[in-house]
């Protein structure tokens, strides 16, 4: 199978890309950000998804299956610009699939699409719509471009399109908001409040795009691995200091004192749970996820031991 | 039947009960739903002792609650505040064999208040939404459900005898999941908190919805005996699906069959009707 990656230089993007080329697949990909040290066999077109080049390779590779991984978040790029990476990008993906025969587009979406609020049900399953904005419109591009992404399921009818809401990703690469949020040796949390996190290990995020251009379900889906856990827990195991302190104070500190800058939104999200129901993606495809959410955390903690630990030769 | 209660202390018992606890637990000690052992054994420890020492509840008729599986325990408020639910948890947690957690539904405010929020979902009592009931019901989880609402808490005490009006999307839930309701009567949570008035403005202060001041001012409930009436389950015909005439029939049924257990249990509370005559009425099948 040929298979176009756009976003392929990301820390997801280049294992999808080593997993597939493995399992015998032609892999190029497209970012505006080079990957050295591509295996063999994987082509990185250096072009920006929005411009007349990426048609070139789309016409000259005619793909048989898409992975749309290039879409950022609120914390790699700010205001316009992500807006047209997020929507313009998106947008050009499913224009070119059209265009060019594409039989399977798959776009890989985040559960953050749901919104944290405290009216909001535990588990989250795909038909509900997204209740976050108000609170959080950070997010709204990429809410946008996962609807914009559905569409194509009544728009495009010969293309088979799997829009994936993946939760949190926790590994050894540290790759994601979750990882990058407890990265330092505190993790602030909301007085008073201890929210489950639900977070899967990369290496079964790169499972479950592999077991998605397999199987080809048509639809939206959520995925998630283990069960979710307490943000108490998962401080604790990845062997970080929460630091519960009240809300009015705690949206003033952030950013300062060693603590992760968020908006004042995104304190929503470590107030209330985002957990999404993935029984429906586990029937379409058989998925299962392998690493457990132990096994997630101690390989996070090995690779990012707690920086005061960190001079003294690693966490023990 | 109602259970002796022998003067230990509770928190060997607890921890006991906890550990038998039939839910599927990981490592740290949590659910899925987020459920925690650790602050299940620390709240039953504290309600532990005022279900055994301060109220002295009488729990009635426990083995009409299933043993495993789905349910729904369908009951009349009674208190100013959730008393009720906590003793009705604490009654199944402790005196039930095996012990269950019955999972309540509660009001939508909680979830936004610091420290209740976190203490109630991590002992499964989770914001009142369908989704929600739906989803422990299809864990075989049991469900507490008081279908009087909020205005059933707002009961003053001249009316802590009476039921008011039944929500009825209880019903269509237990028809559409196939799940036994088992009726319930809580009695005593009126004499506890006297509530004379609801105090609307002051609990707007405090975030919440009212506040019951009673004849002495605070809510804070007397040492009365209080009772639970646990009857038996009710299969209901149907699949959720039916005109609103007959779900009101079936929620009407149901509150009927509510009333009677709280007369059943008015009676014995009087000395009308000894232990044993209860526990025979309570076992007696209904359909």
């Amino acid at each position: 199978m040929k298979v176009l990656i756009p976003g392929i230089s990301g820390t997801l993007g280049q294992q999808l890309a080593t997993r597939l080329v493995e399992l015998g697949h032609v892999v190029e990909g497209i970012d505006s950000r080079p990957w050295p040290g591509a295996p063999n066999g994987v082509t990185v077109h250096l072009v920006d998804l929005r411009k007349r080049a990426t048609e070139d390779v789309f016409r000259r590779l005619r793909p048989d299956a898409v992975v749309h991984m290039a879409t950022v978040n609120h914390l790699a790029e700010r205001g316009e610009e992500r807006h047209r990476i997020n929507l313009g990008g998106t947008r050009a993906v499913f224009e070119h699939c059209k265009a060019w025969g594409v039989a399977h587009c798959v776009f890989v979406g985040r559960h953050t699409y749901y919104g944290a609020s405290p009216e909001s049900p535990l588990y989250h399953s795909e038909d509900e719509p997204p209740m976050g904005l108000s609170t959080f419109p950070e997010l709204a591009d990429l809410v946008a471009s996962d609807l914009y992404a559905g569409s194509a399921l009544w728009r495009l009818p010969e293309l088979t399109t799997t829009v994936l809401r993946f939760c949190y990703t926790l590994g050894p690469t540290g790759h994601g908001t979750l990882a990058t949020f407890i990265r330092g040796g505190m993790v602030p949390a909301v007085l008073g409040f201890d929210p489950l996190f639900q977070f899967m290990h990369e290496s079964d995020v790169v499972l479950a795009l592999v077991t998605a251009l397999e199987k080809r379900p048509r639809g939206v889906f959520n995925v998630a691995g283990p069960q979710p856990i307490p943000l108490s827990i998962l401080a604790r195991e990845t062997g970080r200091r929460l630091m519960p302190i009240p809300e009015p104070i705690l949206g003033r500190m952030l950013g300062h004192f060693g603590l992760p800058k968020l908006s004042p939104g995104a304190l929503a999200h470590i107030k209330y749970a985002i957990v999404v129901d993935s029984s429906a993606f586990r029937r379409a495809t058989g998925f299962t996820h392998l690493v457990d959410e132990a096994q997630a955390m101690f390989e996070y903690r090995q690779a990012f031991p707690h920086p005061s630990r960190r001079s003294h030769g690693g966490d023990r | 039947m109602a259970k002796p209660h022998p003067d230990t202390s509770v928190t060997s018992e607890v921890r006991a009960r906890v550990e038998a606890l039939d839910l599927p637990f990981n490592r740290y000690g949590t659910d899925a739903f987020g459920v925690s052992r650790p602050h299940l054994r620390q709240v039953l420890r504290t309600s532990g002792w005022f279900y055994r020492h301060y109220f002295r509840v009488r729990a009635h008729g426990l083995t009409n609650v299933p043993n495993r599986g789905r349910a729904m325990l369908v009951g009349n408020h009674s208190g100013g505040v959730a008393l009720d639910a906590g003793m009705v948890i604490t009654s199944l947690m402790l005196d039930h064999d095996p012990p269950r957690l019955a999972h309540g539904m509660i009001e939508k405010f909680i979830a936004n208040v610091p420290f209740a929020s976190k203490w109630a979902s991590r002992c499964g009592q989770f914001t009142g939404l369908p989704e929600h009931a739906l989803r422990l019901l299809e864990a075989e989880r049991l469900l507490l459900v008081f279908p009087e609402g909020a205005n059933g808490t707002a009961k003053l005490f001249p009316q802590r005898h009476a039921l008011v009006k039944f929500g009825t999307g209880f019903m269509r839930l237990a028809l559409q999941t196939r799940s036994p309701i088992v009726p319930l009567a809580f009695l005593g949570g009126g004499d506890a908190i006297p509530t004379v008035h609801n105090a609307y403005g002051l609990g707007k202060l405090f975030g919440v919805p009212y506040l019951p001041i009673t004849p002495y001012g605070v809510p804070v409930p007397l040492p009365v005996r209080l009772d639970v009436l646990y009857g038996a389950p009710m299969l209901f015909e149907g699949d959720g699906s039916e005109d609103d005439e007959i779900i009101a029939e079936q929620v009407e049924r149901m509150k009927k069959r509510i009333a009677e257990l709280m007369d059943l249990g008015t009676a014995f509370r009087r000395g009308e009707l000894r232990a044993r005559e209860l526990a025979d009425l309570l076992t007696e099948t209904r359909s």
